[in-house]
């Protein structure tokens, strides 16, 4: 087995990011920063923009049709939405999870997650052997898959299926594993899985994790990003209002509209 | 209360109305099947008694033999000087002669049906199979561009095209292939003429379409999620496309691309106009060739009961053929779709 690879330290600065839909503003302009190997939580209500900023950091924004962004996203400094930067290789060292499990039901669990590996051009059996295993041992998932390899990934449980996505994200060695919504879809027993899961891998990536669980929030991240709806001038608008440490945020909040939120009077 | 106790004055109304309309949508599902059931039981019945081994073995045979008598040597100058015209119509048999034992006049009417379609089934299989493979990879390719492109004025055009194509009465699209390909001028200055290829090209035009609307249809079925998780592990448009989203929607392809050869299989017009027909067996895409319709067509109107017999035939087999096409591609696709 492959030694796992060395903690990365990804730092990401985002810059007056401004994520459009077409002509519409969806957020305010974002600054925040996303500190190396820790878990960096994003809540807010509904509609507030959180997966939208979620999706600028590995340029997923922009696959939807007339989506756009300004602004800066600065991976070590980096600008990764400078003009000669590549998206898919923006997207190899920025993974993504998604809310809804993804597995391909064409292909076995074993391929689920060497298929980003050969996308790399890796197509040497034993390596692949080696790399799938390692993944999904990361994923905390080998023990109950290793008999199985060969089953249509749609034979797992969704929280399985879930950890099989997180299993093929780690495969291609990102530095960076940004979260949507991963729990939402799954029951309690499954989620708390998860949560292990990702407290295991702040030790080695830079964590982001969207989520409307407030709880989930306070219990696994490090730092927590509270974005809220604002309706001043008609159109509702996505808005940063607080980036600080979690204990902070969930104690003492900067913004009076952050402990609105939390204590339940809004959102 | 009671239950029944409770109903409320349009109960009974409600009741009936639900009667009524359940009676209307079985009357009407069994009105559509009739004529299926119909084309279906006739074909099957007439045709398939027209079956036996010689029909898939033996190509097209007159309805009897009639041979000439041996008279001697043909004079050049005066060929029909020792033909006895009356041996050959069979108004009153001649004495003794040779040909006096072929069967004539109105005997040709009971003559049992004799001969096959080989010819047919060889030819109906090269044109549509050589139009499939044109057609597929056009079809499939532009099917993928409109789903995952799709909002751009190249693709409004092209699907607005192949939804007028995809409806055109057929025989416009012969018409046509017979201007570009048939009339068209070769090197020497004459007319390419009746050609195989001119009808597979022909059936391609009809195949086209169907297989870019099917293809389009079912990529769409495919989960957005799906597209994003192959793109955010880096993959290109082009892998994610053909690696994850192409073999999710396999089966639905399959069936479009069926589709396009069951309905280029049994496509008279165009190759009417494009392969002509012939009664032996052609195997040279170059030179004008049978198929099965056109053998149902021109038989069916034959006086000869025989050739009507032929004709059945022929449909019996090419709805056959089409069914048997079809099960060998699902069981070639099966493999990879029992993952789902």
């Amino acid at each position: 087995m492959t030694t796992p690879p060395a903690p990365t330290k990804s730092t990401i600065h985002i810059r007056d990011l401004k994520p459009y839909y077409g002509k519409r503003l969806a957020v305010r302009p974002v600054n925040m920063t996303i500190e190396p190997n820790k878990i960096t939580a994003i809540i807010g209500p509904s509609g507030c923009g959180k997966s939208t900023v979620l999706r600028c950091i590995n340029r997923m924004h922009e696959t939807i049709l007339g989506a756009r962004v300004e602004g800066q996203v600065l991976l070590n400094g980096e600008n990764i939405y400078a003009p000669d930067v590549d998206p898919m290789l923006v997207r190899r060292k920025i993974g993504m999870v998604f809310q809804q499990p993804i597995a391909l039901r064409t292909r076995s669990i074993f391929e689920n997650v060497a298929i980003g590996l050969r996308l790399a051009g890796i197509n040497d059996k034993r390596v692949l052997a080696e790399r799938v295993e390692a993944s999904l041992r990361a994923a905390v998932l080998w023990d109950e898959v290793k008999d199985k390899l060969n089953q249509p990934g749609t034979a797992l449980s969704g929280g399985q299926q879930q950890r099989l996505s997180i299993a093929r994200t780690i495969a291609v060695s990102p530095e960076v594993i940004l979260f949507d919504e991963p729990c939402s879809a799954l029951d309690p027993i499954a989620t708390m899985k998860i949560e292990d899961l990702l407290l295991e891998l702040r030790k080695q990536y830079t964590i982001v994790i969207v989520t409307h669980n407030m709880q989930q929030a306070a219990r696994i991240s490090d730092n927590t990003a509270v974005f809220m709806v604002d309706t001043d001038d008609g159109v509702p608008t996505g808005v940063l209002v607080e980036c600080n440490p979690t204990s902070k945020v969930f104690t003492q909040p900067d913004d009076p509209r952050t402990e609105d939120y939390i204590s339940g009077r809004v959102g | 209360m009671s239950l029944k106790s409770s109903v409320s004055p349009n109960y009974a109304r409600r009741k009936a109305v639900d009667l009524i309309m359940r009676g209307l949508v079985l009357i009407a599902t069994g009105l559509a099947i009739v004529p299926l059931v119909l084309i279906i039981g006739y074909v099957m019945i007439i045709g398939g008694s027209a079956l036996n081994w010689e029909f898939f073995t033996d190509i097209y045979q007159p309805p009897m033999t009639v041979s000439m008598p041996n008279t001697g040597p043909i004079d050049p100058n005066d060929p029909f000087a020792n033909l006895d015209l009356g041996a050959l119509v069979g108004s009153e048999p001649a004495t003794g002669q040779a040909g006096a034992g072929d069967e004539k006049g109105a005997d040709i009417l009971e003559a049992p049906p004799r001969g096959g379609v080989l010819h047919g089934i060889v030819g109906t299989m090269l044109i549509t199979t050589v139009a499939l493979l044109i057609a597929m990879p056009i079809g499939i390719m532009a099917g993928i561009f409109l789903s995952e492109f799709p909002d751009n004025s190249v693709a409004t055009t092209v699907r607005f095209a192949c939804d007028v194509l995809s409806g055109a009465p057929s025989i416009i699209v012969g018409v046509t292939a017979y201007i570009l390909i048939v009339n068209a001028k070769g090197p020497d200055g004459q007319p390419l003429g009746f050609t195989g290829i001119a009808g597979s090209i022909a059936l391609t035009f009809l195949m086209v379409p169907t297989i870019t609307r099917t293809t389009e249809e079912v990529l769409k079925l495919v989960p957005e999620a799906t597209r994003e998780a192959a793109l955010a592990m880096g993959a290109t448009t082009w892998y994610s496309t053909f690696t994850v989203v192409v073999p999710t929607a396999l089966s639905g392809i399959v069936t479009g691309i069926m589709l396009a050869f069951a309905r280029g299989a049994g496509e008279t017009a165009p190759l009417i106009m494009t392969v002509l027909g012939s009664n032996v067996l052609m195997t040279n895409l170059l030179e004008p060739m049978a198929a099965l319709p056109l053998i149902t067509y021109r038989y069916t109107e034959s006086p000869f009961p025989s050739e009507n017999t032929l004709a059945w035939g022929s449909a019996f087999v090419l709805m056959m053929l089409v069914l048997l096409v079809n099960i060998l591609v699902r069981i070639a696709t099966r493999n990879r779709l029992r993952m789902r």
